[in-house]
């Protein structure tokens, strides 16, 4: 399936390739630098490639393409989800996924290519699994490893791949034992020139880390389970289980992992947390322009809109923005266009608000449309959709776990036609 | 010295004037001298850094070795040349230090290919390896193994993945699955072989194997279709329970299965409604009578239910290639009633990574064209951001505009001027035909999109202004209605557009109606004609064409401005041009050359043209399986297996039953236990199978059959010693020896094969040779081998025949005869002969010995020569002298050896205890005391010889 894959960063360095077949020549990647080229910008670079004698499917992420060769007919989304997958493991054992991450652990990152594939064919991709087989580096090991000359590759051969439970440890032991389940809901929207909502849905996740001993067996009830229309699950749920009762059972992964993901059913009126009020205008024949937002909080039951940042992409004509904000700070990257004002928390009493004077070239057309405002929020403690946690119990083990839920809402892909 | 050597030659060129050449030249010898004293460096640089990794490599720190290797992996992992280290790598391949170890392995698999020589020296380290009792040991020995390219091993792989095969542990086999496609890239000549082993592992129950199984299947032999039948019910249900890369080329091939096995869902049931909606008055009776035979028809068939219904629970899982494997087979598979239940996670996905969002949006364009309504209650999830990327932007437009009917299409138009003011032209271009292809669908918005689209045509950007006019050029052909204004408006724009090909555009739409726009044409022609000069040649053939339509219909006013067009046209740069004027000139004007087609000109340029049809792009992409490689490139990909329609008449479904007496039987054969039925509702329901194959450690006893498999290859290494059946003199030139050859169940479960090699000393031929007149104990059985026809003088040949000694050092006696002669042999078999090695851990060792204690134990006190005293001679020497397993031992000075008699099954346990001053204690474990007491006389001496 998976014939070679070569690492490349932005300057279009060739810094990591691998291969688990034959070897394929750099010089395939050439196909992919001219689509590079034609490419507006790097996110329009095709995933998908076409070459006289390969297939070229590429992911972007964290500034590095990786992009796979492929010699016959594979569903191209298999290919995108593992890359995705190898790209989360570097993220999860060096903590960024970033070019220096790579080089400078390339040796563990050839070990761990070598174990997540066989022939193409992913072999094991579980990150319980690979930690035990390979140990993410700290610099206490590292150090220790200087001293004593031992390695990072585990001397026990770890025994999860060859259970019925592949994605936990055998052998798990913690002094404290812990659960902890975020549920992390995004809302998705678009608002249009007048402030309604043209569309509007959220998007949960719920991520876990789970530090419990031995072979827990949990289960976790909603109150208000029907709120989820459409969910995915991590493998370790018990289909059946949610089918019939909406508990959601399993024996979980050790350490951290996203339990679900799911949908709110759009029937279901979104409760926009935030409102906009705008005045973006440009004069015709003239070299300038106004702007004036005013950012303020809705519906938010109560709880205070926080981290909140507006960036806008300035049409291509505007050389300068000479604004005051009344809160927070603002920076405008005449290079790329970009606006963005960090607001922080919005207080009721006194609205953040951004007022200025818009530059633009002279000569130059006035600008067709509005650029459109994307924000971002954080509400602490609020489900937006008001899904809730019931209970969670615990089977298997006989200790008292420390069990913790936080909530969290987030602006999504929350934008603002003006 | 450069410096006095330069200062010497300038001296010398103030000479004489002829020699200042003399200190150039110096100069460039010096450059030479010295690049080549730098490149020398560098060389000795890269050569020494090479060999100062090899000293490394040899070094006896493993330290040192680890850094060399790791430095060596990086050389590799940068694309650099590291091969010249091979020989000193490939040392180390046997490296205790496991990291090291697996550093060497990365080496390998790079570099063995271009190495095959060297490489060999590290395939017996591999062959050992298989034999560990390890499981994890063996997987990773055959997934090397595997992964070095070198032919000439591929009889070795051939065997070690049949060993693997039917190893117990399923780890294991998975990993023989996986080498079955890796030997086959590398000699597609073993395709039959291969097609056995996957034959055997597809009947597998495990969900670790069933994944990477299919896939050898179909990378190996997926047209075999033949093979699944038996295995199809049995991997619906493992489905769920398989690892999510495997279930989505499970998913895959079964698509394809079912589309040659199972009739079509699909045709019946549409045809009815048609025909209940359009025959509203039709006589009821008529009506029963078609809906029963509908009825008649079509009954899904339970198998293609079951796979419906196994894979659904999938559409929930986390990997998106898996909801897309499902979403295409239901879109294959499904009644089209039932397709609609994956939309709902199709669209989940988009909330997903761009990459993801690509893929999904093109499959789900392609179905949005066919079946409208799976994804209208989604419509507003395709609404575009503006900070999509421009091909994420342009699938959702392509969707919104496949999803347009009339009782959307209010909201979508609103919704698309939103995007046509984006700053995006590209997509604001895209958006325009959207708008077109919208006002073609939908007759009653053909207007308000027309009227929007002029307007369109006095926005600012050319762009926008050049894509409304092909547009509106396209909307007007398709409109034989009176638009006159429009193009009047048309003709006032083309002043200030400058894209050719909208320009064209507006000239052919002028042509083309040149007559509802009488006054205007002949001016545009008269304008034009003075810009040809500097025109695109797109917009040249236009004008030429304009000219020519004009001509025919206005040819007082036009004459003679056609007639200067056609000129300039004559001598213009472009061939095309030029071929053009002609054709035109003679078709229009009448001469005594040009033939009856000039009667036709009018008929000829002025006909009535079809309408352009506005299509979308991914309109034909539906004859490939969505989800696929070919799909999304709008091509057939290298090894794109085609899906085939439904039969007309469903094959037999009955081969796909299997017989259960059977398949238990099978198992209950290997396992060598009945197998628990396995609950049906259980979700992780490989549970108890699973834990029954890994842990095999605690019930050895219960799984010693399957174990000896794992022995074979090892005991083909060690030569046995040979025994002359018939001398020679004896056997008037016929002579034939024999030995052991340790493998197990060639002829059956008891029997203990021998290798007879019979040679013909004379200088005649020998012929039919063979057995008879066998005097055997009771008991006792001889499976003979093939009679010889015929042996060459001086040749030999080797028979295999196996005996069934009953457990006993009983000679077996027999005729060896000839054409015309018959000699008297004996095969008496050493006690260490009638044994099967076994695999165990200590612990189990340990616990069997703990059974078999008291009369069954027989022990010695030996005499050990100090030579033989280290581990690997006595391993050698026991093993070589009775057919016995190794058991890993944790002390040193004690050593474990574990067999089972060939007959009864019966376990013998060696145990061979090190003492001091060269003594060892030899304790023997077995039911069957006689043979341990022979066992242990015949293991004295072995050990104490020197």
């Amino acid at each position: 399936m998976i014939h070679s894959l070569f690492l490349i960063n932005c300057s279009g360095d060739i810094f990591l390739e691998k291969h688990w077949k034959s070897v394929v020549s750099q010089s395939v990647c050439d196909y992919f630098f001219e689509a590079q080229e034609k490419a507006i910008d790097v996110e329009n670079v095709p995933p998908v490639i076409s070459t006289p004698h390969h297939y070229l499917i590429s992911i972007y992420r964290d500034k590095i393409f990786f992009v796979s060769v492929i010699q016959t007919e594979v569903p191209p989304l298999f290919v995108i989800e593992f890359l995705h997958r190898v790209a989360d493991t570097f993220q999860d054992y060096f903590g960024e996924c970033s070019e220096t991450a790579i080089k400078d652990n390339v040796v563990i990152v050839y070990e761990l290519l070598e174990e997540m594939l066989d022939n193409g064919f992913p072999l094991a991709t579980e990150s319980n699994i690979l930690k035990e087989l390979i140990k993410p580096p700290t610099i206490l090991r590292s150090v220790v490893n200087s001293i004593t000359g031992s390695s990072n590759v585990g001397d026990t051969l770890p025994t999860g791949q060859l259970s019925n439970i592949p994605w936990r440890r055998a052998g798990v032991k913690y002094t404290n034992n812990e659960a902890y389940f975020d549920v992390v809901e995004e809302i998705d929207a678009i608002i249009d020139k007048s402030g309604s909502t043209v569309f509007a849905e959220i998007q949960g996740v719920i991520d876990s880390c789970i530090k419990l001993s031995g072979m827990p067996d949990l289960s976790l009830s909603f109150m208000n389970p029907r709120l989820l229309d459409d969910v995915s699950f991590h493998p370790c749920i018990r289909f059946k289980r949610w089918e019939s009762e909406r508990v959601l059972s399993f024996i979980p992964p050790d350490g951290n992992f996203r339990l679900i993901s799911y949908r709110v059913s759009s029937q279901n009126l979104v409760a926009i947390p935030v409102y906009v009020k705008h005045m973006i205008s440009f004069k015709e024949n003239s070299s300038s322009g106004r702007f004036d937002v005013t950012i303020g909080p809705k519906q938010n039951m109560g709880k205070t809109v926080e981290g909140v940042v507006m960036t806008v992409h300035m049409p291509k004509a505007v050389l300068n923005m000479n604004l005051t904000a009344t809160q927070g700070s603002y920076t405008f990257d005449p290079v790329t266009k970009v606006l963005t004002w960090d607001v922080g928390k919005i207080t009721p009493q006194k609205l953040p608000n951004l007022k200025g004077i818009v530059n633009l070239q002279s000569g130059a057309p006035k600008p067709e449309e509005n650029p459109s405002l994307n924000i971002q929020f954080k509400i602490q403690q609020l489900a937006i959709s008001g899904l809730k946690v019931n209970r969670l119990d615990m089977y298997g083990e006989k200790y008292k776990p420390f069990k913790g839920v936080k909530y969290i809402t987030k602006a999504g892909k929350f934008q603002v036609r003006t | 010295v450069s410096h006095s050597l330069f200062k010497s030659s300038v001296d010398v060129s103030g000479l004489a004037e002829t020699e200042l050449i003399f200190p150039v030249a110096a100069l460039i010898v010096l450059c030479f001298f010295y690049f080549s004293l730098f490149l020398m460096d560098a060389l000795l640089c890269f050569y020494h850094r090479n060999e100062d990794l090899k000293q490394m490599l040899e070094s006896s720190k493993d330290s040192a070795k680890l850094d060399a290797m790791k430095r060596i992996v990086g050389m590799i992992a940068k694309g650099k040349n590291a091969s010249e280290l091979f020989p000193a790598v490939v040392k180390n391949v046997a490296s205790k230090n496991i990291e090291i170890k697996k550093l060497v392995y990365v080496y390998l698999m790079r570099y063995a290919e271009e190495q095959q020589d060297l490489a060999l020296l590290s395939i017996s380290t591999f062959q050992r390896a298989l034999k560990d009792p390890n499981q994890l040991i063996r997987a990773s020995a055959l997934r090397v193994l595997s992964s070095i390219r070198v032919p000439i091993i591929v009889p070795i792989m051939m065997l070690a993945i049949k060993e693997a095969s039917s190893d117990l542990s399923p780890y294991v086999r998975k990993n023989a699955a996986h080498a079955i496609q890796k030997l086959y890239s590398l000699d597609p000549e073993q395709k039959e072989m291969l097609i056995e082993v996957i034959e055997k592992l597809l009947k597998d129950r495990s969900t670790l194997v069933a994944g990477s199984v299919v896939m050898a299947f179909e990378e190996v032999c997926p047209d075999r279709i033949d093979l699944i039948h038996k295995n199809y019910r049995k991997l619906c249900n493992l489905l769920v329970d398989v690892e999510e890369w495997g279930q989505v080329v499970i998913i895959h091939m079964l698509t394809r299965y079912a589309r040659t096995q199972f009739v079509s869902p699909w045709k019946d049931d549409e045809v009815v409604e048609e025909y209940s909606e359009n025959n509203f008055y039709e006589s009821d009776e008529e009506q029963k009578e078609k809906d029963r035979k509908v009825k008649n028809i079509y009954t899904m068939d339970p198998d293609h239910r079951l796979l419906l219904r196994n894979t659904k629970p999938l559409l929930q899982s986390r990997n998106a290639a898996v909801v897309m494997a499902v979403a295409q087979l239901y879109w294959h598979l499904a009644p089209k009633s039932e397709a609609s239940i994956v939309s709902k996670s199709l669209v989940r996905l988009l909330h997903s990574n761009r990459e993801v969002q690509y893929i999904v949006l093109q499959n789900i364009a392609t179905m949005s064209i066919q079946r409208k309504g799976m994804f209208e209650p989604y419509l507003k999830s395709f609404y575009v951001r503006s900070t999509d990327p421009t091909m994420i932007k342009t699938l959702k437009l392509e969707i919104l505009t496949n999803l347009a009917n009339e009782a959307n299409i209010s909201t979508l138009l609103r919704e698309f001027q939103t995007y046509v003011k984006s700053q995006d032209k590209q997509f604001a271009a895209a958006t325009i035909q959207a708008i077109g292809r919208c006002a073609t669908n939908i007759t009653e918005v053909t207007d308000t999109c027309l009227n929007g689209l002029v307007c369109l045509l006095s926005n600012r950007d050319e762009i926008v202004v050049a894509e409304s006019v092909v547009v509106i050029k396209k909307l007007l052909q398709t409109q034989p209605a009176h638009h006159g204004e429009i193009i009047k408006h048309m003709a006032k724009l083309l002043d200030n557009i400058t894209v050719p090909v909208a320009r064209a555009s507006i000239l052919w739409l002028i042509g083309e109606y040149c007559e509802r726009v009488p006054k205007i044409a002949p001016d545009v022609l008269r304008k034009t004609a003075k810009s040809f000069t500097t025109e695109d040649d797109l917009v040249k053939l236009q004008i030429l064409n304009l000219g020519a339509k004009l001509y025919l219909t206005n040819s007082k006013q036009t004459k003679l401005l056609t007639q200067y067009v056609l000129n300039l046209g004559k001598y213009d740069q472009s061939y095309d041009i030029r071929d053009r004027t002609r054709f035109i000139r003679q078709l229009i004007v009448p001469n005594e050359k040009s033939g009856a087609l000039s009667k036709y000109a009018k008929k000829i340029f002025l006909a009535q043209k079809p309408a352009p049809l506005l299509e979308s792009p991914f309109k034909d992409r539906d004859h490939f399986q969505l989800g696929t490689l070919s799909h999304t490139l709008n091509s057939r990909a290298t090894g794109y297996l085609e899906l085939s329609n439904w039969p007309e008449v469903a094959p037999d479904p009955s081969v796909r039953n299997v017989d259960v007496a059977e398949s238990t039987k099978e198992w209950t054969g290997i396992l060598g236990m009945t197998k628990k039925e396995k609950p049906t509702e259980k979700f992780y329901s490989e549970s108890e199978e699973e834990e029954d194959e890994s842990t095999n450690t605690s019930s050895s006893s219960r799984c010693l059959e399957s174990n000896l498999h794992l022995h074979c290859l090892e005991n083909c290494i060690f030569r046995t010693k040979t025994h002359e059946l018939l001398h020679r003199m004896s056997g008037k030139g016929l002579a034939a020896h024999y030995h052991f050859s340790r493998q197990p169940g060639i002829f059956g479960d008891h029997m203990v094969s021998v290798q007879v090699t019979v040679t013909n000393t004379t200088d005649q031929k020998i012929e039919n040779i063979h057995i008879k007149e066998k005097k055997l104990p009771p008991g006792m059985r001889v499976h003979e081998f093939n009679p010889i026809e015929c042996l060459e003088p001086a040749e030999s040949i080797t028979v295999s025949m196996g005996i069934d000694f009953c457990d006993s050092t009983q000679m077996a006696s027999f005729q060896l005869c000839t054409k015309d002669d018959h000699f008297n042999v004996n095969i008496q078999p050493p006690v260490g002969e009638l044994l099967l090695p076994v695999t165990m851990s200590e612990k189990d060792f340990k616990k069997e010995q703990g059974m078999l204690t008291g009369m069954n134990e027989t022990s010695a006190t030996i005499a050990v020569a100090p030579q033989n005293s280290t581990r690997l001679v006595i391993i050698e020497r026991v093993v070589k002298a009775a057919n016995l397993g190794v058991v890993p031992s944790g002390q040193d000075n004690i050593h474990r050896f574990a067999a089972k008699t060939v007959h009864s099954g019966s376990l013998m346990l060696v145990t061979v205890e090190l003492k001091e001053s060269s003594t060892a204690q030899l304790v023997i474990n077995t039911e069957k005391t006689v043979i341990g007491s022979v066992l242990l006389r015949e293991l004295k001496p072995v050990l104490s010889q020197g």
